[in-house]
């Protein structure tokens, strides 16, 4: 039997008053990639942003476990300090910090000035563009080089979920290959990932699970085997065309099975 | 006599650098110019002179006493009135600050009267301690630039070099990034508040011999800070430390060489001209994000 390192249970979120999550729950695995694949506006970024406690007094309703232990309502400082690592989307990098500082601040909840320096260097061989850049600052760094930082500073916390929002945004696919294929070393190294895409496919080939969001819903979960042969998913998510259709349009009018 | 001017300009320039320092802190940190900067000074100052006097403490304990309390005031100010602004916008921000000066105003006048005091530093005005043809330093000034510097000098360390200094300067530049590496924001806008407090008030202690103690002391030295903010550039702690010394040189001069009458306003059309042509002020080295 497998733990459940986080566990989101029927979470509503507003914004102000717009719903943004009608009762989201969802498990993640301990030691699992998973990944929650939608579209624009589908409420990836709201999951992250009220697990990890960021919008004020949400969730609204509904209760978040992590490690088995709540989190919600909790401030944002203490739900990291417990170990919960963040790769935002659009890297929010210290553009007037260099690399270094970057990465201290990664460090900030540590007291171990040692185990900071040796992880340090580890990210510097993950990513050894950051070595060479170190004393730079973090706004003068291409956009893949920002999202190859904003990794390496959430994992300088040593988190034991690492929740990453769409690394791949903007990036050329050489770099978006090289981001997902430190994914794994990642799990590797004991941390559990939530990897939220709208690149379905390079995420499913990397998660072993994965799930589907629409308009604040999650509609669809399964293994990412599963997954990338379910008809919809390879359908709106894969761009596999199934159908050979007369019309553009009509590809819009096939029923999904779930929504 | 250039030599003597010069040198009364770096003794005030210390003072300006000192008040645009405590505005910059607090500016960098939240976006927001603090007004009641002064006026925490103020009360600070009188708390020196209430535990001299009254408290019939010595000089150094009374300073510390005094640094303790005007950190408190600066976290008070954070906590109880900016923490509580609800959906706050830059302008409410500001009007917050004014109010809390004119209440620290009120209570400075109620408390103490609008009498002009004598605060005794260890340091005299009348001590010379260098003296030729053309120069003379008193104790007091020599005493008023060392301090000065000295307090410089540990802020920047405070922010170049501890782990304080680069939370600063993270929540400084993303708020929200820095929650999620785990660094309490607002208790770091709180330290900030009280740091500044603390250097502001150093300014009114060192400068409440110069001129005298009362409640409006702090009004002429927070404009001059804030106009030697805007001359360095509001984001540069470098920038606004120069800016200090550089606005103690030229009103200085003009005073000299132009016209005595119009001293004071050399400061407000430094402001002027530098919003006109370079809004960012001289030093300031801002990352422009490219679009």
């Amino acid at each position: 039997m497998s733990e459940n390192i986080l566990e989101v249970k029927n979470i509503e979120t507003y914004y102000d008053k717009v719903r943004a999550l009608h009762g989201v729950s969802f498990e993640i695995q301990k030691g699992s990639i998973t990944t929650i694949l939608g579209n624009n506006g589908a409420g990836k970024t709201t999951v992250l942003n009220t697990v990890l406690g960021l919008l004020d007094d949400q969730p609204d309703k509904g209760t978040i476990l992590f490690n088995g232990k709540r989190i919600d309502g909790k401030d944002t400082e203490k739900i990291v300090g417990m170990g919960i690592g963040y790769v935002p989307e659009g890297r929010e990098v210290f553009d007037e910090l260099t690399v270094k500082e970057n990465l201290q601040v990664g460090a900030f909840l540590r007291k171990d000035s040692k185990g900071v320096k040796s992880d340090m260097e580890k990210m510097y061989e993950y990513f050894p563009v950051l070595r060479d850049r170190a004393n730079q600052q973090a706004g003068t760094l291409s956009g893949g080089e920002q999202q190859m930082l904003a990794i390496s500073r959430a994992l300088m916390n040593r988190p034991k979920l690492l929740l990453m929002d769409e690394p791949s945004l903007g990036l050329s696919p050489a770099l978006v290959k090289m981001i997902f294929e430190i994914i794994p070393t990642i799990r590797d190294e004991g941390i559990t990932v939530v990897l939220v895409e709208q690149n379905a496919n390079m995420a499913l080939k990397v998660a072993d699970f994965g799930y589907i969001m629409e308009n604040g819903r999650f509609v669809t979960s399964g293994s990412s085997k599963n997954l990338r042969e379910d008809e919809d998913v390879k359908e709106f998510y894969l761009g596999i065309k199934l159908e050979e259709s007369v019309k553009g349009e009509q590809r819009y009018k096939r029923k999904r099975r779930w929504g | 006599m250039l030599t003597q001017l010069i040198i009364s300009s770096l003794v005030i320039g210390s003072i300006y650098s000192l008040m645009a320092l405590a505005m910059s802190i607090t500016y960098k940190a939240s976006e927001i110019p603090n007004f009641a900067q002064g006026e925490m000074a103020m009360i600070s100052t009188f708390v020196t002179f209430v535990l001299l006097n009254s408290g019939g403490l010595s000089f150094y304990p009374a300073i510390l006493i005094t640094i303790l309390f005007s950190f408190c005031l600066g976290l008070l100010l954070e906590f109880i009135f900016l923490r509580r602004a609800k959906d706050p916008t830059p302008l409410s921000f500001i009007v917050i600050t004014i109010g809390f000066q004119l209440m620290l105003y009120g209570i400075a006048g109620w408390k103490w009267g609008s009498d002009q005091r004598q605060i005794n530093l260890p340091f005299s005005e009348s001590k010379v301690i260098f003296q030729n043809d053309s120069v003379a330093i008193t104790e007091l000034n020599l005493a008023t630039l060392v301090i000065a510097v000295a307090v410089l000098f540990l802020i920047f360390l405070l922010v170049q070099k501890t782990k304080l200094g680069l939370a600063m300067k993270a929540c400084q530049q993303n708020v929200n990034a820095s929650r999620m590496n785990g660094i309490p924001s607002d208790k770091i806008l709180a330290i900030s508040f009280g740091i500044s407090s603390v250097v502001g008030t150093i300014a009114g202690v060192l400068v409440a011999p110069i001129i005298t103690l009362d409640p409006s002391m702090m009004w002429d030295p927070l404009l001059k800070g804030f106009a030697a903010a805007v001359l360095g550039g509001m984001k540069s702690l470098y920038g606004v430390v120069i800016g200090g010394f550089l606005l103690g040189i030229i009103e200085n001069l003009f005073g000299f060489y132009i016209s005595i009458e119009f001293k004071s306003v050399v400061a407000f059309a430094i402001i002027v001209l530098v919003l006109y042509f370079k809004p960012s002020g001289l030093f300031d080295k801002h990352y422009v994000r490219k679009v």
